[in-house]
Formats: C-alpha cells, structure tokens, sequence
C-alpha cells in the first residue's frame, strides 16, 4: 500500500473541507440575508446592500410588527404554536400508540394492515387537500381551528418511525416483569412502554411540529377568517399586499425572521432527535 | 391472550379511524366528486344543479393544454432536479464521511438548518435574491459576467429548483450520512487493506451498500415533486415571473377549485395527479426491487 506524501494529504483535506465550506456558505447566507434584512427600514431594504446595517431599524420594525392591525401577528404566530404544539402532542401520542401495537403485539392481518400504513405514507397529501376541505364544509367546520388540527394528526411515517423506535427502545422483558407484577396491557404500554420509548417520541414530534409549522396548502384552503391563520399564510396574505404597498416589506422579512427562530432553537438543541429520526428513516 | 388482542386494537384504532377520515374518505370522494359537473339549470335563472357527466371531467382536464403543460413542467423539474438533489446530497455525505473532514458535527447541522425555514418564507428569501437592484446574488453574478434573468422564461425552471435544493439538500444528505456510518467499518478496512484508494471505496463500496436509502429519497422526492405548489405559488405572484398560475397541476387544480369554482375539474385533476403518483412509487419499487431480488 502505497501511503500518500503529506502534501497531497494536506491538498486534499483541504479540498474535502473546502467543499463542505462552500456547501455551508450555500445554506447559510439565505439566512444572514434573513437577520440583516430584517433590521431595515422600507428604504433601506429596496436600496439594495444587503448584508449591511444601512437603514437600520429594527426596533421599528418589531414595533411596527407588534402594532399592526391591533397586533395581529403575534395573534398568528400563538395559532402556530398551538397548531404545530397541540397536533404533534396528539399526533405522536397516537402514532407511537400504534407503532407499539404493531411492534409488541401479534394478530390476524398484522402486516397487511401494516401495509397499508406504509401506502399511506405514498399518498400526495396536498391532492387530498381539496376533497378535505368540501367534506369539511359538508361537516361545517371550515374556517374553524378543528379544519387545520385535525387532518395534521395523522402521519402514517409517524407510526412506522414508532415501530422501529419501540422495537429498539423498549425490551420485551421490561413488558413481561411488569404483567408478572400484575400490570393490565393499556398500564403497561402507559406507564412503561412509554416511558421507554420517550426518545422516539421526541423525534416523532420535532418532526410533526416542524410539519405543521410549515405547512401552508391545507391552512390556505381551509381558512379565510385571518384570527385564525397561522403564521405561514398570515405572512403569504402580507406578501400578497407588499406589491402594491412597500410598506409591508419590512413586516413579512421581520416576521419571517421572528417565524423561523422557534425551529431553528428546536434544531440547535434537540440534533440527537433529528439525527435518529433519519437514521431509523434511511437504515431500514 | 384476548387481553393482548383487545389492548392492541384499542391502541390502534385512534390511528386508523383518523387515517380514514382524512385520508381514505377523502380520496373516494375526490373520485365521486370528479364524475359530476355543476351545470346551470334552463335558462340559467335556476341556479345550478350537479349532473352526472362520467369522466367528462378527465376529458376536460387532459383536453386543457394548461393542464397538460402542467405535467410537462413537472417532468423537466423531476429530470432537472432529482439528479442535482441525490447527486449533491450524496456527494456531500460522501466527503462528510471520508477520514479527512473535520468538524462533522457543524456541518451536519449547519447543511440541514434551512430544513427549519418553512417553505413559503424560504421562497420569499429567495425571491429577494432573485430580483435585481435587490440582490447581491444578482450583483456578483453580474459582476463576474453572468447575467441571468431568474424571471424570464428560460429562468423559471431553475429559479424554482434552487429553492427545492435549498430546502431538501441537507435534509437528504443527513439521511445518506447515516446510512454511511450504519457500514461495517470492517469491511472499509479489508478494502484498505486491498489497496482500494478513497474514490475507489466511495463508489464501488460504500455507495452500493446505500442503495436502500438511495431508493427511499428518490421515493420521496418524486412523490414530494408531484406536490410542487408553495415555491411557484410565490414566485407566481406579483414578480413579473415566467411562472404562471396554473404552472404545475397542484395549481391547476387550486385555480380550478377557487378562482373558476370548478370543483369537479379540480377533483378530476387531482385524482389524476394522485394516479401518477401511485403509478411512479409502483414503478420504482418494483424496478428496484426486482433489481434486489437479482443481485441476491
């Protein structure tokens, strides 16, 4: 084996780390942009020069946010929270709810009912959003917090993510000790399956919340009342007005910012999730 | 025993009864709905009544050149985009995962950070660095002699695919670096030993052994493709863009609904939409799984 010189060792360390940098810089200036554009006034902003303070107002700006239409942004952004908060609690409770029948449980039809999971994960959701919301309007909740909730409990990938978590999380023997002790089936999966796999279950709600945070078709179709939208069409609605009045381009580069900061502090602190959650995705 | 069968059932039945009231109800009545047209009654001092016209609707959709366009964009964004997101996301997991990077940690977390940025305000960023006078993306490839117009028509396509790479790049890339690191060390050692170089190892190894994560991101990505509507959405409206209001058949579908009122066309298209992607996750699991089957 011939061992490389120390030169060309050095030469391509350097180029390895070269493109992950570039690949970096890629990724990350959209969002400096985000942070210097977001301090700027109207005219500052169309002046162009970017990345520096020209114009700097971004005290204005987060007041200007408070006050518009007696506060209506910080109105979207608590229904975000609770959308996206409120949801992926639900969500995940019953995904891993299922993912551990299928896991701990044996019974008739098993796999074809777990296929049909997996087929629900292929589903295009957005095609889905039309007939949801004319069955909604039948029902008489459109334009209600329950037309956005309740189609965003349901995430077939959820339950597969919660099979292979209860699989790895939680021993048989664990379930065994406490139906020994005398423990019925709902209070072991409550008090013991639960707990055990409370990892997964982290993973299974960073990934819904961050979904419904983001999520922008099905609000806009189901909601025209805007006390009740969320950020992300809150923010599409200012856009839509920016045209015409340039005012409002601060508003929606501010209020973006200010959206994107929860996710970001999500990411930052909870890696071990996120990199579970696509490493039990990608190693099946 | 029937202790265990009835925890289980009461464990899933949350799941599934919410798993059909929006997904299965849903998708029979997108096709019920589709086989009925609203017409005006008499004279048309009636009002409307629904009639059943069979598959008028798909007729009328497949006959609508816009609708047809629809797909045609999609395709060249699929062949456009598929290869550029699975070829850089694997690249990079590749150098991520090679001996010499330094700093795993921070890329893996600075490379999947636009993940966090919902759709609609990634492409609001963008369309800042699209338009120039604004853009210092603009500015410097001007300066460097590269002027492209990210509205015209010609610019359409790319303008709406360096948002999606943007968004999934990293995502895509953190799925392959772990597949990656799930390898057997052992065997990147005997290869070594064998006196296989790095590029040898990355393609003819590691790369194959990945191949199931492969197919699961192409999977995804194809079915996400389908789905195209937030980016084009905002790049559509007001930017003087190429792209129009019925650019991709998600958004044929929702003009047809809400700006015509036209909800059997709508359904129709999004049937045939939700068609296609059955058809091309069918088509990719067979081809790949046949492919398996083969090898073992």
């Amino acid at each position: 084996m011939s061992r490389p010189r120390p030169q060309s060792a050095w030469l391509s360390k350097t180029a390895v780390n070269g493109a992950l940098v570039l690949a970096v810089v890629y990724m990350l200036f959209p969002l400096v942009w985000l942070v210097t554009a977001a301090t700027k006034d109207a005219g500052g902003l169309l002046a162009g020069n970017a990345f520096s303070f020209e114009g700097f107002d971004l005290g204005g700006n987060l007041s200007r946010l408070a006050e518009y239409n007696d506060g209506i942004y910080f109105h979207w952004y608590v229904n975000s929270l609770l959308y996206a908060g409120l949801g992926a609690v639900v969500c995940s409770l019953i995904s891993v709810a299922a993912g551990y029948a299928f896991d701990k449980y044996d019974f008739r039809g098993k796999e074809k009912l777990f296929a049909v999971v997996l087929l629900g994960v292929l589903v295009p959701t957005t095609a889905l959003a039309l007939p949801m919301y004319l069955l909604a309007s039948e029902v008489g909740i459109v334009n209600t917090y329950w037309a956005v909730l309740i189609p965003v409990l349901v995430n077939p990938f959820g339950v597969y993510l919660s099979r292979v978590f209860s699989a790895g999380y939680i021993p048989d023997e664990a379930l065994e000790a406490a139906r020994i002790d005398g423990a019925g089936e709902l209070r072991t999966f409550w008090s013991i399956g639960l707990r055990m796999v409370m990892p997964g279950f982290v993973t299974v709600f960073l990934f819904q919340f961050t979904a419904i945070w983001n999520n922008f078709f099905l609000p806009l179709v189901m909601l025209s009342d805007q006390k009740l939208f969320p950020l992300s069409l809150g923010l599409y609605a200012w856009n839509s007005n920016a045209h015409a009045e340039p005012d409002f381009y601060p508003l929606v580069v501010t209020g973006s910012l200010l959206a994107v900061v929860p996710l970001v502090v999500a990411f930052v602190s909870l890696q071990r999730h996120w990199k579970a959650g696509l490493t039990a995705g990608s190693v099946k | 025993m029937k202790a265990r069968t009835r925890a289980a059932a009461f464990l899933l039945t949350p799941f599934f009864v919410l798993f059909t009231a929006v997904m299965v109800v849903p998708i029979g009545y997108a096709v019920w709905l589709s086989l009925f047209t609203e017409k005006q009654s008499g004279l048309g001092f009636g009002g409307t009544e629904t009639v059943f016209t069979g598959l008028d609707n798909y007729t009328a959709a497949l006959g609508d050149r816009a609708f047809r366009e629809g797909f045609g964009v999609l395709l060249g964004y699929c062949l456009f985009y598929i290869p550029l997101l699975i070829a850089g996301a694997l690249g990079l997991a590749l150098l991520l995962d090679s001996a010499l990077a330094r700093a795993r940690r921070f890329f893996q977390l600075a490379l999947f950070l636009p993940h966090a940025v919902p759709g609609i305000i990634a492409a609001l960023i963008w369309v800042y660095l699209y338009t120039p006078q604004l853009s210092p993306v603009v500015e410097a490839m001007e300066a460097g002699g590269i002027g492209f117009d990210f509205f015209s028509p010609g610019g359409a396509l790319p303008s709406v695919v360096n948002i999606a790479l943007w968004e999934w790049l990293g995502y895509n890339m953190v799925i392959f670096y772990a597949a990656l690191q799930a390898i057997d060390r052992s065997v990147l050692e005997a290869a070594t030993v064998d006196g296989a170089g790095s590029w040898r190892i990355a393609f003819s190894i590691k790369v194959p052994l990945v191949r199931a994560s492969l197919v699961m991101v192409g999977l995804f990505t194809v079915i996400g493709s389908l789905q195209l509507f937030t980016e084009p959405l905002i790049l559509n409206k007001g930017t003087g863009s190429a792209v129009t209001s019925t650019w991709t058949p998600n958004m044929y579908a929702y003009t047809a609904a809400f700006d015509r009122n036209d909800y059997g066309l709508a359904a129709a298209a999004s049937v045939l939409l939700a068609l296609t992607a059955a058809l091309l996750s069918f088509g990719v699991t067979r081809l790949t799984g046949r492919r398996k089957e083969k090898a073992a």
